[in-house]
């Protein structure tokens, strides 16, 4: 590729140091946002063995199919972010450019659901500080509040990865990338893979506390 | 340009496998395993980010440098759950 040598910045040897380089970079980032996401697992799990029933009666009010199905779908979402990097590999940013639309559509599918969650939650006087109703144990408010938190929390890094990955199809289609050079799609996968990972610990942590008769 | 690339069956298996684990995770959920309910779903977890930080994330065709950096975040995650947990779990309250 012509344009491959100009996207060598002049501090790195070759294209595969820069590679490794900006790679690292991303996931010193991701150690952050471990234990940014991890203080909130510290709480939750203090809470939840301190006021177990609490959370059990609160985990009563969740919607465990519409939380399998955004599960579903954020795993499928990860599958298309590695497929999209493979078909870079390959140079078929034709490829690219599908799998990261599909990408765009499952996390906003994830979203759109996790809107219909929230306001249903909203209908039901479930949201602590802004419309909270349920007579429940003591304590039962602090299940919701992490709920929002933690999930609010994600949803807000969701938003962020579906504007990464729309950039992602602007600069594809501005034929940035090639075999030799994808940098910017490996890192947003890394961060969208993620996001991903903190949500496969979400689902058990709120839906799944209690779910058997 | 990277060292190895992963091939498209690969990433499929381990979709596959993913869904799979997701399945089996809400069907335990259904059987009342007493207190090692938490103890499976976080077991499966654990499998289900081990798999997409190994074969997603590339990490397990990654150079060392990076191996210290993910191993880092979770040596760090451990030491905070830990020392909390274990004030927590010991004031006998």
């Amino acid at each position: 590729m012509a344009n491959s040598s100009s996207r060598l910045a002049h501090q790195f040897d070759d294209l595969l140091q820069q590679q490794e380089a900006s790679n690292l970079g991303m996931w010193a980032f991701l150690a952050t946002e471990v234990l940014f996401f991890g203080g909130m697992f510290a709480a939750y799990a203090v809470y939840r063995s301190l006021y177990y029933e609490a959370f059990v009666a609160g985990s009563q009010h969740m919607d465990v199919l519409l939380g399998a199905v955004n599960t579903a779908v954020l795993l499928l979402s990860s599958l298309t972010v590695a497929l999209g990097v493979h078909a870079v590999q390959r140079g078929d940013n034709a490829t690219l450019t599908r799998y990261l639309l599909m990408t765009i559509a499952l996390g906003s599918v994830f979203l759109v659901i996790k809107g219909f969650e929230y306001s249903h939650k909203y209908a039901e006087g479930l949201i602590p500080g802004i419309r909270f109703t349920l007579e429940g144990p003591n304590h039962v408010e602090l299940y919701f509040i992490l709920y929002f938190v933690m999930t609010g929390f994600h949803a807000l890094h969701m938003m962020v990865g579906i504007g990464i990955m729309t950039a992602m199809i602007i600069m594809t289609r501005r034929g940035r990338f090639s075999p030799e050079y994808y940098n910017p799609i490996e890192v947003s996968g890394l961060y969208w893979h993620f996001v991903d990972i903190v949500w496969i610990f979400l689902y058990p942590f709120f839906y799944l506390i209690r779910v058997h008769p | 340009m990277s060292g190895h690339h992963v091939s498209r069956k690969v990433y499929v298996a381990v979709g596959l496998a993913l869904l799979a684990l997701f399945v089996l995770t809400v069907g335990i959920a259904y059987i009342d395993l007493g207190p090692f309910n938490i103890v499976v779903a976080m077991t499966i977890a654990t499998l289900k980010a081990l798999l997409v930080v190994l074969y997603f994330m590339h990490v397990r065709y990654s150079s060392r440098v990076t191996w210290v950096f993910v191993s880092a975040s979770f040596f760090w995650l451990v030491i905070l759950l830990v020392l909390t947990l274990s004030d927590y779990f010991t004031r006998g309250v």
